[in-house]
């Protein structure tokens, strides 16, 4: 039985946010601070003939204007090499730290200006002249696949950045014997991450010491110290990055990017301090997105509903530059089979290179993508038997009784997709009883006879979560009695400091106040890998769960010889061990720690070495699946197409929950996001690859009055065996099937009219030009 | 640049500062005043990041210049709570519904409900969704802070929570 864990205590990081206290990157202001202004690309694809800075440089109050070729000489390398390996690359596209001699999408940072103000660095911005050659811009994924298509980049031999095909079974033999086999073509859309924070960073120069602080609204600060020490040609002690408080990272700011390395080289070139915040226009077009993919498939099944095989080609828009890698589309093509029993599957799967803002993962990664394809086959295999929605995917899914599944799927990294845990059944059966689908046939017939239509939809998901290898964790008590854990994870909203302090107070005396948490700084943890793809509840709970018990350990050593007591009869409580149930035997923490810490010529009590410390970097290689159903229920205006949501209904498994109302948040924030996938968020550009969509007024987000009037959560705890706590990752989990449930919902009610959902967002006007053809023109 | 020298009154108290007159009311109180509570999440006016009450309601700090402010009442987030151990019952029910996550549009919220509250004491959740629909918040999908909000309203009615 626990004390901390699994409890909802409250959370560390309330108390200042609430307050208006928080330190996030824009409120760090040294003296002598210079704020920076980048001057980007206006062209989606250009050469640049020339740049003149003189204009800009003789403004009153610049500092400096550089371009590319002002900063080359400073600098080791000169582009971002951040690609993940792969075989399946085809080119090469690292970005430069600044455009070279071509720019290739809106937004690429061309010069940065450094002024005494924000505003003077824009105004000067405006006065840097740049003759560009205009150049063919590619606006499409899949025409930049066609023969005949202009060329992303001028001097690149084609636009196809990685190819691979994930493939397993005979997939032909299946569907040439298969009595049924059903076709889809799918789009689904670009959009962002728009966590509320933009994106920034302030370079602290040290002239005593020649060293560099980057305090950065970052997901990956370990990343980041490696980049710039590979661009400035620096040693690592040299650089420390840090972050603040993070206002939302949702994915894009695991990247490094140019604008980071930027700044860096000139608060040392200026040997001041220099500030860049991200205002929302830059994030339209320089923060990474994702979705942007086109999926032709097919799905062969027998009389009864089972699945024989699925295959097809996917398109994957993978933007300008390779600012990851191809992880997006590999997490989509592999998840798209995972929930259920595939026998077969082969699915080819192209990046292409278009003139557009990069793309990397946006909480989830893909897997919605992947997801929103087995569930429109699936659904459309249901329609073709008459088969209820709900049936045909029980007689798929994995069974619960055959875990752990070891599937024929690996992952990018090339380790088996192995389903460690869950009962996928039992967790729709769970989601339909919420979301009373058995019911739902009058309501629907119900609402039919008063005009309204009324529709339900379902989608299940596996997600892979807890991306390996290791997050480091230290652990440590200090003479104060005071516990410090620092960690290579990084914060960003989800409560990670309240999450590793909870599992260090388990094991050190169930006191949070007595902890301080250290997250995602270089300076207090010496490798880390950081915030993304659900993991640092598994890779750093692990690690903050075993250090914490070895300190326990070398705590309870301690205080038996002081105590003169075994080991077996003491208690961490509060501050102090005691004899259990003897609170007036005990001995402080700091007492122990003195104790520890050792005198000159005495040997250190209880013989096991000294200092209460521990410092682990658990490794995990396999990653945990964690999965779970949504229901969705909708109601469609077939006059106008407005779609408004009436209820969710979302069961999910992660495992042990560490911090059950952590864990609803994270899915509930998740919800609301696939609700903006499904039916708002559309990043536009026109044929010219211009973003047609760079303010929030443009770009919808999911406001407080587009929420279902009833969402209903539900948990099933299938702990998994891989780490000690159980623990399954939860951050991305809420945004995977949504909008291939409601998807399936609007269909649903608009089955009348034969309405058939083939991409999202799902909007009005498609509806409508369904519904009623002769009224659009 | 033309420079003008204005006093703001922010959370009862004066700032004597001298400011660029095209600089907006946030960057003001951020920067001038070193109140740094209030956030900037698109400085267009539509995330509501950065709101404000000037003399009682809401307003977009963001949208409104620092010599526009001179001569009325700002309350930021700052100027919630009524002292240091204790927090204003809106920051109390946030934290016990956990309304928020990362944060960053946590001062918004709070200073848009406050407003509310102030007008309606007995909100519905209808009610609260439409006063926060100018607000954007990317991690908790809303129902935290209607929970929250109505929490709040019944302690401030005097009932218990």
């Amino acid at each position: 039985m626990t004390r901390i864990v699994g409890r909802d205590v409250k959370r560390i990081e309330d108390p200042a946010l609430l307050r208006g206290r928080g330190r996030f990157v824009d409120d760090i202001a040294p003296p002598g601070l210079l704020h920076v202004a980048f001057l980007r690309s206006p062209h989606a694809h250009a050469a640049i003939l020339s740049v003149d800075c003189s204009a800009a440089r003789a403004m009153p109050g610049v500092h400096a204007v550089l371009s590319y070729a002002d900063i080359a000489p400073l600098l080791a390398e000169p582009r971002l090499r951040v690609a993940l390996p792969s075989p399946a690359y085809r080119q090469t596209l690292d970005r430069p730290i600044l455009a070279m001699d071509e720019v290739v999408h809106v937004g690429e940072p061309v010069a940065i200006v450094v002024a005494t103000d924000r505003a003077i660095a824009e105004d000067a911005a405006a006065l840097i002249e740049v003759e560009y050659d205009l150049l063919d811009p590619v606006a499409d994924a899949v025409a930049a696949l066609e023969p005949d298509a202009p060329r992303a980049h001028r001097t690149a031999p084609h636009n196809l950045l990685a190819e691979f095909t994930l493939a397993y079974g005979d997939v032909d033999a299946a569907f040439a014997a298969a009595p049924h086999v059903l076709r889809e073509s799918l789009d689904q859309h670009r959009g962002g991450s728009h966590s509320m924070e933009c994106r920034g960073c302030v370079a602290i120069p040290d002239a005593v010491e020649d060293r560099l602080t980057l305090w950065s609204s970052t997901q990956t600060p370990h990343v980041a110290r490696r980049m710039l020490c590979d661009m400035l040609g620096l040693a690592e002690d040299r650089i420390r990055v840090a972050t603040p408080d993070v206002g939302g990272g949702f994915g894009p700011k695991l990247v490094f990017y140019p604008e980071d390395a930027a700044v860096a080289v000139a608060a040392r070139l200026l040997k001041c301090p220099v500030k860049w915040i991200e205002d929302r226009r830059e994030h339209f077009v320089a923060t990474t997105q994702e979705r942007d993919q086109r999926w032709d498939v097919e799905i062969a099944f027998d009389d009864t509903g089972r699945i024989l095989g699925v295959r097809g080609e996917v398109i994957h828009d993978h933007g300008a530059y390779t600012a990851r890698g191809i992880n997006v589309a590999y997490g989509a093509v592999s998840a798209m089979p995972l929930a259920y029993v595939v026998p077969a599957y082969a699915m080819r799967c192209r990046s292409a290179v278009t003139n557009k803002v990069p793309v990397t993962p946006v909480r989830g990664a893909g897997q919605p993508q992947g997801v929103f394809a087995m569930e429109r086959l699936l659904d459309a295999a249901a329609r073709k038997l008459g088969l209820d929605r709900a049936e045909i995917r029980r007689r798929n899914l994995v069974p619960g009784d055959a875990m752990p599944y070891a599937t024929p799927l690996r992952t990018r990294g090339g380790m088996q997709v192995v389903l460690d845990s869950g009962d996928y059944p039992r967790c729709l059966q769970a989601a339909l009883d919420r979301a009373e689908w058995d019911g739902f046939a009058a309501r629907q017939a119900a609402a039919r006879a008063q005009g309204r239509y009324l529709g339900i939809g379902l989608a299940n998901y596996v997600e892979g979560t807890g991306r390996g290898p290791y997050e480091h964790v230290s652990v440590r008590i200090e003479a104060s009695g005071r516990i410090f854990v620092a960690t290579g994870a990084a914060a960003m909203g989800q409560s990670t400091h309240t999450m590793l302090a909870q599992i260090v107070a388990e094991q050190l005396g169930f006191d949070m106040a007595n902890i301080e948490v250290v997250a995602g700084d270089t300076a207090a943890a010496p490798l880390g890998l950081g915030g993304f793809n659900s993991r640092q509840a598994v890779l750093a709970g692990t690690s903050a769960h075993v250090a914490a018990l070895k300190v326990r350990e070398r705590v309870l050593r301690v205080a038996a010889t002081l105590l003169e007591a075994a080991e077996a009869d003491l208690e961490i409580e509060g501050r102090a061990v005691q004899v259990k149930g003897v609170p007036a035997m005990r001995v402080t923490l700091a007492e122990v720690a003195r104790a520890a810490a050792g005198l000159p010529g005495f040997s250190i009590p209880g013989g096991a070495g000294p200092g209460l410390a521990a410092s682990e970097e658990v490794v995990i290689d396999p990653m945990s699946y964690a999965n779970g159903s949504c229901v969705a229920e909708v109601e469609v205006d077939e006059a106008t197409g407005a779609v408004t949501l009436r209820r969710i209904s979302f069961v999910h498994d992660c495992g042990r929950a560490l911090h059950p109302r952590i864990v609803d948040g994270q899915v509930l924030g998740g919800i609301a996001h696939g609700i903006g996938n499904a039916l708002y968020e559309w990043m536009g550009y026109d044929e010219q690859a211009q973003p047609v969509t760079t303010t929030l007024a443009e770009y919808l987000l999911v406001t407080s009055t587009e929420m279902p009037a009833e969402i209903s959560i539900g948990h099933i705890e299938s702990p998994t065996p891989l780490n000690p706590l159980g623990i399954k990752g939860v951050g991305e989990s809420g945004v995977i099937p949504v909008a291939a449930a409601i998807a399936s919902a609007i269909e649903d009610a608009l089955s009348p009219f034969n309405v058939h959902i083939t991409r999202v967002p799902v909007m009005p006007q498609h509806l409508v030009a369904q519904i009623s053809p002769e009224a659009v023109r | 640049m033309s420079e003008r020298r204005i006093t703001l009154a922010v959370n009862g108290q004066r700032h004597d500062i001298t400011v660029p007159v095209r600089r907006s009311l946030a960057d003001a109180l951020r920067q001038d005043c070193g109140l740094t509570g209030t956030h900037l999440g698109c400085e267009h006016g539509v995330c509501g990041a950065c709101t404000v009450l000037v003399d009682g309601r809401s307003a977009r700090a963001c949208l409104m210049l620092a010599v526009q402010a001179e001569n009325l009442a700002i309350t930021t987030v700052e100027g919630l709570a009524p002292d240091a151990a204790m927090l204003h019952p809106l920051q109390q029910a946030f934290a016990n519904n956990h309304a928020l996550q990362c944060g960053f549009c946590t001062p918004g919220m709070l200073t848009t409900l406050v407003e509310l509250l102030a007008e309606n004491p007995s909100p519905s959740a209808a009610e609260v969704r439409v006063a926060i629909s100018g607000n954007l918040c990317r991690c908790t999908g809303y129902e935290t802070i209607v929970a929250a909000t109505l929490e709040a309203a019944a302690v401030m009615r005097g009932e218990a929570a």
